[in-house]
């Protein structure tokens, strides 16, 4: 995974709420067997509308992306966070994710900065305002900083965190509790099914 | 204090905590499908590691599966690579596939039941959204991404931090017509996309007491419409009817020894909730969804809202998108709502209670002109029986298409998909922007209200019949 540290950019605000997976990438391009190539099917079809926020000029080259609540609910496709983060995306900032899109976003390096609804409608009205606008992400500090001023904390836990910071794996992680998973094995109930 | 049934069985399968550290959880059952496996398997190889518990894995084909002449190779080369990629990789590491023409083959979510490899007090996780299905049993399931399935099969566990406890009791009964597909749609309309989120929701009450074990993985299918982690029912005589004699339901002696375990799987009298819902059964009606999320629901007898009738200002900007891209005008009556297509299958509703449901409405009746009208079974299994049933000739009779089993038109990976502007009443979960195709408008319902809008063209209860 790759880490996150801290991370320097402009924004772009997507005035949606409830950006469900399907729109994020749409089913069809879940049939490549290869992690790389989603950037192309990122919000594949509202990106045919010329005046989506996302192909609009002024927000070119932006890597956060400030979103109405209830981001990425829906399916499971980690697909979603590599389009994402193909795309040129290291942070999603939203009141409200999907559980399971901010899982998936963590083991891969995407943070999601968790805000109240009325700060993300602030930020994205500023944004909106000023496009050049850029903005600081400093996760050691768990701060989002705006380059007039301004600082937002938000809140990850410590052990999140520290995974991000370092980019480490989660398999890596367990793999050092084989003997415990191994110990758990051997106690497990004998009528559970076997689908061998 | 008491625990609640998913804080037993959470922790009954946690091998390692550690204080300000995720909990090691093991998972007893890993189920796997083409599309969210092939970069978790490329993973294990780029590591040099292996699949710990095959025995506890199992695969089928059912997302990029046609539906018609499945015994020629699939015509999409992308879906044809995929689907191959999964047997090379099931047959590389060991594991147990259901290909397609197999007659094990189905939707994830319907085989493991049917196999009797779901039973109560489980773990059990698969690289999609709706393995909350499963907790029907009594199980803790959800779904989980490829970086996780990466990391089911090469430890089989999970790092995972215990969800918050939800409760949804619903009281009363439901009135005759009134489905477990209805319930559901009414309660996630009534808490919202985001009301479960990072919760585990159990359904408890009478009307849940009163489901078939089918209708119960019903309502615990769209817990993920709710944004939940998982749904799950407490086991109960229902569960154990439905499991005994499945070919992975324990025997004899294991048979009784498991159901004392099952039965001690309820939540405690005083176990407290971190939220809890109440829902009267008796005051449902059928139900459909008129949005773009599956929250935007309404009964079907009420008409399609004003945008400035919702008091909250993302709700109503999300409604006034949803009616431009479903092409509805506010205070139009629901059952003036003409469709073209009918879809009944997917892991929500697609098993054989469903086809039942739906063939007692369309009995002797006829598909309306200019409907298609598709019934995809969720297994080849349920697809025999229906069979043997003699329901694919009440579908064919009434000018349905009676197909072979698969995901399908539920979001259509495969050949079944809405073209831009067609309308569906769909048996499936997800009412999205271009689910079931790209510029296709999704109405979600139950099967039996499916039956009875084939039959006028307009949603319908079978009660308007």
């Amino acid at each position: 995974m790759e880490a996150f540290t801290t991370h320097t950019g402009r924004a772009v605000p997507l005035r949606r709420s409830n950006v469900d997976t399907d729109q994020i990438i749409p089913a069809v391009w879940l049939k490549q067997v290869s992690r790389t190539g989603f950037e192309k099917g990122l919000f594949a079809a509202w990106r045919e509308d010329p005046e989506f926020v996302l192909n609009r000029p002024e927000y070119q080259g932006a890597s956060i992306l400030v979103a109405g609540p209830d981001f990425g609910t829906g399916s499971s496709r980690e697909h979603a966070v590599w389009a994402l983060q193909q795309y040129g995306f290291r942070a999603v900032v939203s009141a409200r994710f999907g559980d399971i899109f901010r899982n998936n976003a963590t083991k891969m390096g995407l943070l999601p900065i968790q805000l109240p609804e009325d700060v993300v409608e602030g930020m994205q009205d500023k944004i909106a305002a000023n496009p050049a606008k850029e903005f600081t992400i400093d996760l050691e500090a768990r701060e989002l900083r705006c380059d007039e001023g301004g600082v937002q904390t938000f809140e990850i836990d410590d052990y999140t965190r520290w995974r991000l910071l370092e980019g480490l794996d989660d398999i890596g992680l367990t793999l050092r509790h084989s003997d415990a998973i191994g110990d758990y094995e051997a106690k497990r109930q004998p009528w559970l099914p076997v689908t061998a | 204090m008491g625990r609640t049934l998913a804080d037993k069985v959470y922790d009954a399968h946690v091998v390692r905590s550690a204080e300000g550290e995720p909990d090691v959880l093991y998972i007893d059952l890993h189920l796997v499908h083409e599309v969210t496996s092939p970069q978790a398997f490329d993973g294990l190889r780029m590591a040099n590691r292996t699949v710990r518990r095959p025995d506890l894995t199992i695969a089928t084909e059912d997302h990029n599966v046609p539906t018609t002449d499945i015994l020629a190779p699939i015509a999409d080369p992308v879906s044809r690579t995929q689907v191959e990629t999964l047997r090379k990789n099931c047959a590389e590491f060991g594991v147990r596939l259901h290909p397609m023409g197999d007659a094990g083959q189905g939707i994830v979510h319907v085989i493991g039941p049917q196999l009797g490899l779901t039973q109560p007090g489980m773990t059990i996780v698969c690289g999609d959204s709706h393995t909350s299905t499963h907790g029907a049993f009594g199980a803790l399931a959800f779904g989980i991404g490829t970086s996780e399935v990466e990391h089911v099969l090469a430890t089989q566990t999970l790092s995972q931090r215990k969800p918050k406890m939800m409760a949804v009791t619903v009281n009363g009964e439901l009135p005759y017509g009134v489905t477990a597909k209805d319930l559901i749609l009414a309660i996630i309309a009534r808490i919202g996309t985001g009301g479960g989120q990072g919760h585990i929701i159990e359904y408890r009450g009478e009307a849940i007491r009163s489901l078939s074990m089918e209708g119960r993985m019903t309502v615990c299918n769209m817990s993920i419409e709710a944004g939940a982690r998982a749904g799950m029912i407490a086991p109960d005589e229902t569960t154990f009817a439905y499991l005994e004699g499945r070919p992975h339901a324990p025997s004899g002696a294991d048979w009784e020894a498991a159901k004392e375990y099952w039965r001690s799987l309820r939540t405690d009298d005083d176990a407290v909730f971190d939220k809890e819902v109440v829902i009267d059964a008796s005051e449902l009606t059928p139900f459909v969804t008129w949005g773009t999320n599956p929250g935007q629901g309404a009964p079907l007898a009420a008409s399609v809202p004003e945008p400035s009738s919702f008091a909250d200002p993302t709700h109503r900007a999300a409604a006034e998108r949803a009616l431009e891209y479903m092409g509805l005008t506010a205070g139009t009556p629901l059952r003036d709502v003409t469709v073209d297509t009918v879809f009944v299958g997917s892991c929500t509703n697609g098993r054989i209670e469903d086809l039942r449901a739906a063939a007692e409405v369309i009995k002797g009746r006829k598909v309306a002109d200019g409907v298609r009208m598709l019934i995809v079974p969720g297994s080849m299994k349920v697809k025999a029986q229906a069979e043997e049933e003699g329901l694919n000739e009440v579908f064919t009779a009434a000018g349905a298409e009676w197909r072979e089993a698969g995901c399908s038109m539920c979001l259509g990976m495969n050949p079944d998909q809405l073209k831009p502007g067609e309308r569906s009443a769909s048996t499936s979960n997800r009412n999205f922007e271009g689910r079931q195709g790209k510029g296709g408008r999704t109405h979600l319902v139950s099967p039996a209200v499916a039956a009875a809008t084939a039959v006028t063209g307009r949603l319908t209860a079978p009660a308007d019949l």
